[in-house]
């Protein structure tokens, strides 16, 4: 890799959050999410919004910024929460940019405390036909139970971008785009 | 000055030419089976290294004796043959009951030194009983909310006879006065105490992302345990100064190696700017490095880091002890490079980067397990990654012989280009204005993404195999093995406890060390001798976090990629 050519800091000041007074710090709403979208697609109306998204404690994000890029290389408009998101933060984060598709991606085992209060909280806010996504380390006698509450699809270790991009393309609710 | 290897004569060069055509002609019949060769971190590589690609090679400048500048073959004299490195296997899960349990096996099985793995809400500061908490309790580490757990932890296990590192970051001056307060209650002066705490909170901001607080008050903090450090706890490794996240993350070697001594750089400025004696305190910092599974490229890194580390040192601060110039290492296999498809074969992963790091001469040394891409250890695993370390200690003959790589022409050569490419982003980095600045700037976190970006597009178009993963997959279902299921009760357990711990506790007395340390953080005081009385008195990890969040605000994930 070469260090040449980099491009697009984001400087950090920004996200330095002072207390206001007597309110718990953590309880304000996150940053702002990062939104970039891909430059092939030629018809920005017509394009699949997509949030990727980190809920809890968990650091892991190698895989949710390379999945967040890929999406973004394949057109879609992509929405990446950051990290340390609680349950309700990004439930309104999907409602607020009305998103077709959200993903989930936790490697820290806390999947089955966090995932159906999300998908619960969404579709109560009107996101009935939303396409579900989980990435991360989930072991195989989670995923059943993963699924029967509202998950689509699981992605585990060695998936690949190419079976991520199809899977979205193949089962995104198209009615809602407009 | 005699430069270089006296074997690049005018016959030498022509042998090669000639050679050269003869490889030439051999390749239209049998052409190589790839484009283009390049290591991990794809760094291209030649098809041979000659005296020709090293010829200023100068032996006694570039790589001197063992235990000698600039440390090229090894920090230690006699390297393994004086001092096994130390196999210290990473570990923590459930309530500290569980992991004391965990610690008196490994410590049977023949393990040096014990490392503690701390679940997440304690590595971001939170109480097991906190709504953040939710599902994270003892999952990936063990639960430690007050003093009591680390009392449990420790629970048998005299701390003048082990030596500990805590990985803890954001609350490290919290876990590193609850270990001081363990050794007063168990006895044991502090000058006894051995161990390393991680404390290294600019790598938190480049990659690992457990911080809590803004850069510049976390980087005081990490002054305040420097200081205290070197003054109360002379055998204490103050930061652990540490690659490994950042490579894990998706760092090339040459990144990693750059990145880490940038850090380091920062932390040996912030203990200048304390007004402490770059040789009181620089003796005490050592670092981390991953492993991963490009064999000599990994060597190369361990050596060309001890080589910057001891340049730098002895000429950027003037540093006149040479302990202060040594880069003593820790080490650990690359998790990244486990694979979830076909899992036993990370045991001859995990064996290949294990033995890349005795020969790149590390002093200690984590071995991963086969099953961690899946869950935390087991037993079963655990013991086959330690015994790992054990048959190249005692049957591989690695341990025989002091940097047994050194003088090759390819590991020299790559050697050099690794530290050439690193001193060229450390150079960068200065430019910047250190690494604080540039990580305000966004500038490792940017080169860190894109590497990561290259690296699984060249997964997925097959550029680089990972076998199992894009090659030789398996059609049937990969071979079971066990998996580690942590307690579901352990969630109830630590909640119970914290309750009470806080019933029993002194309150007046927690309440006022809590308003003592909220006006030491507000002031410009050493903060560590009033965390210490917050955790004497049984203050929770939150507790304390929460007070320094009310006065230095807190950080959030800037959410590039």
């Amino acid at each position: 890799m070469c260090s040449e050519g980099f491009s697009g800091y984001i400087e950090i000041r920004e996200c330095i959050e002072m207390p206001q007074k007597k309110t718990a710090p953590r309880k304000t709403s996150g940053t702002k999410p990062a939104k970039k979208s891909g430059a092939m697609v030629s018809a920005p109306a017509r394009k699949v919004r997509v949030l990727i998204a980190k809920p809890g404690l968990d650091g892991h994000d190698r895989g949710a910024k390379v999945i967040a890029r890929a999406l973004m290389e394949a057109g879609f408009e992509v929405i990446y929460t950051g990290l340390h998101q609680t349950p309700e933060m990004i439930i309104s984060a999907a409602i607020e940019e009305d998103v077709h598709v959200v993903g989930l991606s936790i490697l820290s085992g806390a999947h089955n405390a966090l995932v159906p209060e999300i998908i619960e909280g969404i579709r109560k806010s009107g996101g009935d036909d939303t396409l579900f996504l989980v990435g991360g380390i989930i072991p195989d006698d989670d995923i059943p139970s993963l699924r029967k509450l509202g998950v689509h699809m699981v992605f585990t270790p060695g998936a690949s971008i190419e079976s991520v991009v199809a899977y979205i393309r193949k089962n995104v609710k198209t009615r809602t785009l407009s | 000055m005699a430069r270089g290897p006296k074997d690049v004569t005018p016959e030498f060069t022509e042998e090669y030419a000639r050679w050269r055509r003869k490889l030439a002609e051999h390749e239209r019949k049998h052409p190589p089976n790839r484009k283009r060769f390049s290591t991990w971190s794809d760094m291209e590589v030649p098809l041979i290294c000659t005296p020709e690609e090293i010829k200023d090679f100068d032996y006694l400048r570039d790589l001197g004796f063992p235990g000698e500048f600039p440390y090229t073959r090894g920090v230690q004299t006699n390297m393994y043959r004086g001092k096994m490195w130390t196999m210290r296997q990473f570990s923590g899960f459930g309530t500290a009951e569980d992991t004391n349990a965990r610690y008196k096996m490994l410590l049977r099985g023949g393990q040096h030194g014990l490392s503690v793995a701390f679940h997440m809400p304690t590595l971001m500061g939170y109480d097991s009983d906190s709504p953040e908490s939710k599902g994270e309790v003892g999952k990936c580490g063990v639960a430690v909310d007050t003093l009591a757990d680390m009392e449990t932890l420790f629970d048998g296990i005299p701390l003048d006879e082990i030596t500990t590192s805590m990985t803890i970051n954001s609350p490290a001056p919290i876990l590193l006065a609850m270990y001081v307060a363990v050794a007063e209650k168990q006895g044991v002066p502090r000058e006894k105490i051995r161990g390393t705490l991680q404390n290294d909170i600019l790598k938190e901001y480049i990659a690992q992302k457990e911080w809590i607080y803004p850069p510049k008050p976390s980087m005081r903090l990490v002054a305040d345990t420097l200081e205290f450090c070197t003054k109360e706890l002379p055998n204490w490794n103050t930061i652990s100064i540490s690659g490994y996240h950042i490579r894990e993350a998706g760092a090339t070697a040459a990144q990693e190696l750059a990145f880490t001594i940038a850090d380091g750089i920062a932390y040996v400025q912030a203990g200048l700017e304390r007004g402490l004696d770059v040789d009181d305190f620089a003796p005490r910092l050592s670092y981390f490095w991953d492993v991963h599974s490009d064999f000599f490229e990994e060597v190369a890194k361990f050596r060309a880091g001890r080589r910057m580390w001891a340049r730098i040192m002895r000429d950027r601060f003037k540093a006149k002890s040479p302990r202060s110039w040594m880069l003593r290492t820790h080490a650990q296999t690359a998790g990244v490079s486990l694979t979830a498809q076909q899992p036993l074969n990370n045991i001859s992963r995990v064996t290949l980067q294990a033995l890349a790091a005795v020969l790149g001469g590390t002093n200690s040394l984590h071995t991963n397990s086969m099953d961690e891409t899946l869950a935390l250890p087991t037993e079963q695993a655990v013991m086959v990654a330690l015994r790992t370390q054990q048959i190249i200690a005692e049957e591989s003959g690695a341990a025989n012989v002091v940097d047994p790589l050194g003088g090759s022409y390819f590991v020299e050569w790559l050697t050099n280009k690794i530290e050439k490419e690193a001193c060229r982003y450390i150079h960068k980095i200065d430019e910047f204005g250190g690494m604080l600045a540039s990580i305000e700037k966004g500038f490792p976190q940017a080169e860190i993404a894109n590497a990561a970006y290259h690296f699984q597009r060249q997964i997925e178009t097959k550029q680089k195999v990972m076998v199992g993963v894009n090659k030789y997959e398996s059609k049937e279902k990969d071979l079971p093995i066990d998996v580690l299921c942590i307690d579901k009760t352990a969630e109830e357990r630590q909640k119970n406890r914290i309750a009470d711990v806080k019933r029993r506790r002194d309150s007046g007395r927690a309440g006022s060390a809590l308003a003592g340390l909220k006006k030491a953080a507000q002031g410009k005081e050493n903060m560590m001798p009033h965390i210490l009385e917050c955790v004497r008195s049984y203050c929770t990890v939150q507790e304390i976090c929460d007070v320094l969040r009310g006065v230095f605000g807190v950080y959030r994930d800037p959410g590039m990629y």
